[in-house]
């Protein structure tokens, strides 16, 4: 049946035409035509939002990732003449000059602070041998060499020229390299960071892995609960739904707030362990403020997203599946094992993916509950659009981190399937 | 509260003349209603101009988004002395011209009258604040911590420390208490052995410390007795404990002190505005009702000259600041300079060792 | 099948009750036995306790009181899978994440059977139901009907001696439901399993069982074959619920020998056999079988009465033709005649007199 119409689909779309004579395909697209038309203007408004909303800062952030022109553009002479002379060549008075003129003009344009950071991004303690020498621009004088060297000595400093060489390019690497703990040598190579400087690859693995254990910890909370709302009669499953939902409409800050005031040393579950003698003073178990805080506050804030996946996949489930697999011989054990749980895995996925995807990118509760271990990459990432104000280095570790999620994500895919997927 | 009390006396002056406000963005808590009590309410109530204080956690952080972006929502912003370096170099603060401030009250021009270096191109000193540590005196009975070396002592006094998450002062703080002469701070942090001298100070608390954010956090975190004790800005000790009674003492062995700025950032709405109520909250007057709610000193020399009495009536401020010389025994100003070179790269070691296990 | 197998029963509820909330049985004192062979249906409308009984004797609801038992052994605290009963569900509860031969293995290997003994197995239960050549499809790639042979099969592959099948032909359209019931009965013949039938449609109980409960309000109301239950009906709720019938309304005039005088609202009299109703002046309702009643004077039985009836509507259904007149005052009574050579076609309008065998009508107790 099926091979029949494939042999014959060909042909007869070849020939077919209306009862004018026109081509069907061509009035077929025609009557279409106007009914897509209507469809693309109702799609629109939305598609502009996303578009604006979404695409645009997401192509920003990555291109602020790749693009730093706090030098190129402040020291147009100066890169002018890292573009005109090969790398290796020997600054001349001619480059001399050339930085001195963009340090002057840089001075009165008050950018000169940001030339500096973006050299001292690179090399470390050039921030302010710019900001000073810019101070003192006006009493620089040719032949520039000597002046410069003069007024700091560390404008002869080969490794000092390599940076300004390495950031006159607007577009570079470099931000990429650091978030993932790698970096630059004076002749351009790439190498490891010096290990205490090493922390954003860490930091991606912790990551990771303590989303992963969030993610275990909601399924496990998450599946009976689901199971239980999922069998329920109406009345009570929908009164259960709206404890579920509850912490929904509470604010996070207000929710992570209570669990300070739950588990700290001296919080609710310590005292009360400590009153009924479980504990004594001394012994007061440290559950906020690292890694179990943050397991603990993110488990509870995510687990509505695994629950609600769960229930919808759950809840069509008639329960003739698990009652024949028994009337067939299987214990209850099997029968869920073997019926049960397969049935529920698009769910399972959703709900697994959801939690992890947001327990990646979460940074209020672990920057208010997670105390030094339980940071996340986030954290730095917020760190550096917040306080040291490196946009660059935070785009590139955000798009670190959404390389990573789509990676897995296309993972996911090839493992399960994304059609395998119900959210709800 | 604050805003209703600034909008009413500000209604008795505004009936002729309709001004902007002028947004001042600071720290909050016991900081931003001091800014609040001296700046603010008395300068609507002589110009007429409004003003609003807003808070945030570090206003230095918001300014360059805001300036980027174009969309300068503030006017005026309390930074810490490198945020204010550093942002002005990076062109993101307006300048303000010296002439425009005031004379001291006893006629001295204000160039001469503020301390050295109270002044910079683009920022006004508003005080001089330290980041001290200080306990809680009910629950730290017989031995009492009085040195820096002290807070890293677990043995003598063991139980949870508080430290302010970031480089800047927690590095100075570590070398003192390991024995570095004030004088020789920077030069020391400045090599890589120094450096690592500091770290390894950190590393022998690192399991019993609460980092803590933001200015209000510490004196929670004593209250709560989350932690026996914890470093802190003076003035919010000096604020709980005499201002609500609480039973803290602060420890001045080791302190940092710096100039709080009050700064424009670039393309504020009201900049005029701005220009007028920094010229007056700096004034020998500002300053001094400043002091009067918060035990930050004041950086003019005329407002040090006649004794400030702390706004309970009795208690006298001059002991209580961090230029009083009884508390500058070993105590270290903060170097804008160091911190303007290597912020980032501190910083980054610091996220670095603090996430390491 | 004899009437009354309960003595020598292959299965047997005794005095088994079943309440849900400790307030009212949906189960009331039910007591039946079935013979081994056995293909016995539980007829009732939904909320009759049919079903509810079919899940206690799988083992899925557990009797409130009283005992069920199989084989002679009490079951009441085995669970499900040690019951060894095969069960076809409403929706055919076929594992969407399993292939065919996939669905059918799953009983063979839960009781870890060799995989060549369950290949042999699997390929026996599908020849049986001719879906061999399925065996690699998902549930999903079927038909519904080519799903419920799956589940027949998947309900047979163990070898159980008991089959429970709740409604299962519900979900057919009625060609293949038919189909389906000649099939469901062939297996059953040949394979001399007991079948345990649940279903709402009398016409697939009256055609497949050897005997028949129906179910009301918790009770059964009456258990016999299907002849039985049909010409037979020992309540006016049986009467009722197993095919069509015309309900005449009367008190009873004269009462002797196995017959009845019913005097109508209208005056007319009619013949009956009485059957729950045992003395004159009682109130019955008068249940006759639309085919049994006669508009023809000539054929009617000698003695016999006949009452006046108006023709309002005329039917034409092809093998049948049915006839809606007006009899002593109501509009719904049904006539049904054989569309025979010479057959007649009312008219409406038409005036007749109809009348039946007093054996073909039968006084019942109108309060059920």
């Amino acid at each position: 049946m099926a091979d029949m119409t494939a042999d014959h689909m060909p042909q007869a779309a070849a020939k077919l035409t209306t009862a004018d004579g026109r081509p069907l395909k061509a009035a077929l697209a025609r009557a279409q035509s106007s009914a897509r038309r209507r469809a693309f203007l109702l799609v629109l408004p939305l598609l502009a939002f996303v578009l604006l909303t979404f695409i645009l800062p997401i192509g920003q952030m990555l291109h602020r990732s790749v693009h730093n022109n706090g030098f190129s553009a402040n020291m147009p002479l100066m890169t002018q003449w890292f573009a005109d002379n090969p790398i290796g060549t020997q600054p001349d008075e001619a480059a001399f000059a050339a930085l001195a003129t963009d340090i002057k003009a840089a001075a009165v344009a008050r950018t000169i602070g940001i030339v500096g950071t973006r050299v001292n991004y690179e090399l470390s303690g050039t921030r302010s041998l710019f900001t000073a020498t810019g101070r003192k621009a006006d009493d620089l004088a040719p032949p520039y060499q000597a002046a410069l060297v003069a007024a700091d000595e560390q404008w002869a400093d080969p490794v000092l020229w390599a940076t300004m060489r390495q950031v006159a390019r607007a577009y570079s690497p470099n931000f990429f390299l650091a978030a993932v703990d790698l970096a630059r040598d004076t002749d351009g190579s790439i190498i490891r960071a010096p290990e205490d400087r090493r922390v954003y690859v860490m930091l991606f693995i912790r990551t990771f892995v303590l989303a992963a254990l969030i993610t275990v910890c909601c399924l496990i909370l998450g599946f009976p609960i689901a199971h239980l709302l999922a069998t329920l009669p109406l009345r009570w499953s929908n009164l259960l739904m709206i404890l579920v939902l509850l912490p929904f409409w509470t604010s996070l800050l207000v929710r992570t707030t209570s669990w300070i005031v739950l588990l700290q040393g001296q919080g609710v579950v310590n005292n009360t362990l400590v009153a009924t003698g479980i504990l004594t003073d001394d012994t007061r178990i440290q559950m906020i403020y690292n890694q179990a805080g943050t397991i603990i506050a993110m488990t509870h804030i995510l687990l509505p997203f695994m629950i609600l996946p769960l229930y919808s996949v759950m809840r069509p489930i008639p329960p003739s599946y698990v009652r024949a697999a028994r009337s067939l011989g299987a214990t209850s054990w099997t029968a869920f094992r073997r019926i049960y749980l397969p049935q529920t895995l698009p769910g399972i996925g959703a709900g697994a993916l959801l939690v992890f995807i947001l327990g990646v990118g979460y940074y209020i509760t672990p920057a208010l509950v997670g105390g030094a271990s339980g940071q996340l990459i986030s954290n730095l990432i917020a760190f550096h659009m917040q306080d040291s104000l490196n946009w660059s280095l935070a785009a590139a570790l955000a798009a670190v981190l959404l390389a990573c999620v789509l990676l897995l994500y296309w993972l996911y895919d090839r493992l399960i399937g994304i059609d395998n997927l119900k959210l709800g | 509260m604050k805003k209703l009390l600034a909008l009413t006396t500000a209604l008795t002056a505004v009936a002729f003349t309709a001004q902007a406000d002028v947004t001042v963005m600071s720290w909050g808590g016991a900081y931003g209603e001091a800014q609040t009590n001296a700046h603010l309410i008395p300068f609507t109530a002589k110009t007429g101009i409004k003003t609003v204080m807003v808070d945030s956690d570090n206003p230095a952080t918001p300014i360059k988004a805001m300036v980027e972006a174009n969309n300068v929502t503030i006017d005026v912003a309390s930074l810490e002395y490198a945020d204010a370096i550093r942002l002005c170099d990076e062109g993101l603060l307006e300048p303000i011209d010296p002439a425009i401030l005031p004379a001291g009250a006893d006629g001295t021009p204000a160039t001469d009258d503020f301390l050295p270096g109270a002044i910079t191109d683009c920022a006004v000193s508003t005080d001089i604040w330290s980041n001290i540590f200080a306990y809680d005196s009910s629950k730290l009975t017989g031995t009492v911590p009085t040195t820096a070396a002290d807070f890293f002592d677990l043995e003598k006094f063991p139980g949870k420390r508080g430290m302010r998450k970031g480089a800047k002062a927690v590095l100075e703080f570590a070398l003192m208490a390991d024995g570095v002469a004030p004088a020789d701070v920077y030069a020391t942090l400045d090599t890589p052995e120094g450096l690592d001298r500091a770290f390894a100070k950190l590393d022998t608390i690192k399991s019993d410390v609460v980092w803590w954010e933001a200015g209000a956090q510490p004196p929670q975190l004593l209250a709560d007795g989350e932690v026996v004790m914890t470093t802190a800005y003076n003035g919010r000790i000096f604020n709980a404990a005499i201002g609500e009674g609480k039973p803290f003492t602060i420890v001045w062995d080791g302190q940092l002190y710096e100039n709080e700025m009050y700064a424009i950032p670039k393309g504020a709405p009201n900049k005029d505005q701005a220009l007028e109520f920094i010229a007056y909250a700096t004034s020998t007057e500002g300053l001094q009702a400043q002091a009067q709610q918060i035990s930050y000193g004041p950086a003019r020399k005329s407002a040090n000259a006649t004794e400030i009495i702390f706004k309970d009536g009795k208690t006298v401020m001059g002991p209580n600041l961090p230029t009083a010389p009884e508390n500058l025994a070993n105590a270290l100003e903060t170097s804008s300079d160091f911190w303007v070179d290597n912020d980032s790269e501190l910083n980054e070691r610091f996220n670095a060792w603090l996430t390491a296990n | 099948m004899a009437a009354d197998t309960r003595a020598d029963g292959f299965v047997v509820f005794d005095h088994v009750q079943k309440s849900y909330d400790g307030e009212t049985l949906v189960v009331k004192d039910l007591n039946l036995g079935i013979g081994k062979g056995e293909f016995l249906t539980m007829l009732g409308p939904s909320g009759s306790g049919k079903t509810t009984c079919l899940m206690m004797l799988a083992g899925f609801e557990t009797a409130t009181n009283g005992e069920i038992t199989l084989d002679g052994r009490p079951i009441n605290q085995v669970p499900p899978h040690k019951r060894g009963i095969g069960m076809v569900f409403q929706n055919y509860a076929l594992f969407p994440h399993m292939t065919v031969g996939e669905n059918l293995a799953f009983p063979l290997e839960v009781r870890g059977m060799a995989k060549s003994d369950r290949e042999a197995k699997v390929k026996r239960a599908l020849d049986m139901v001719q879906m061999y050549a399925f065996i690699n499809r998902r549930p999903a790639q079927l038909s519904g009907g080519q799903q419920q042979r799956i589940a027949l099969a998947r309900a047979l592959v163990f070898d159980p001696a008991l089959v429970l099948m709740d409604e299962p032909l519900g979900a057919l359209d009625k060609q293949l439901r038919e189909h389906m019931q000649f099939e469901i009965k062939h297996l059953h013949d040949s394979l001399g399993i007991t079948v345990v039938y649940v279903t709402h449609d009398q016409g697939e109980a009256l055609t497949m069982s050897d005997r028949i409960a129906v179910f009301n309000d918790g009770r059964i109301q009456q258990l016999a074959p299907p002849s039985d239950l049909y010409e037979r009906p020992e309540n006016a709720f049986v009467a009722g619920f197993i095919g069509e019938n015309n309900k005449l309304h009367g008190k009873i005039e004269e009462i002797s020998d196995g017959r009845a005088l019913v005097r109508l609202p209208t005056g007319e009299l009619i013949d009956a056999t009485p059957v729950n109703v045992h003395r004159k002046g009682q109130s019955t309702l008068v249940s006759i079988r639309p085919e049994r009643v006669e508009f023809k004077p000539e054929l009617l039985p000698p003695g016999a009465h006949a009452i006046d009836a108006e023709v309002l509507e005329f039917i034409y259904m092809g093998d049948l033709f049915r006839t809606r007149l007006r009899v002593a005052g109501s509009d719904d009574f049904v006539i049904k005649s054989r569309n025979t050579q010479g057959q007649r076609m009312l008219q409406p309008g038409e005036k007749i007199r109809i009348g039946w065998a007093p054996a073909d009508a039968r006084a019942l107790d109108p309060v059920n």
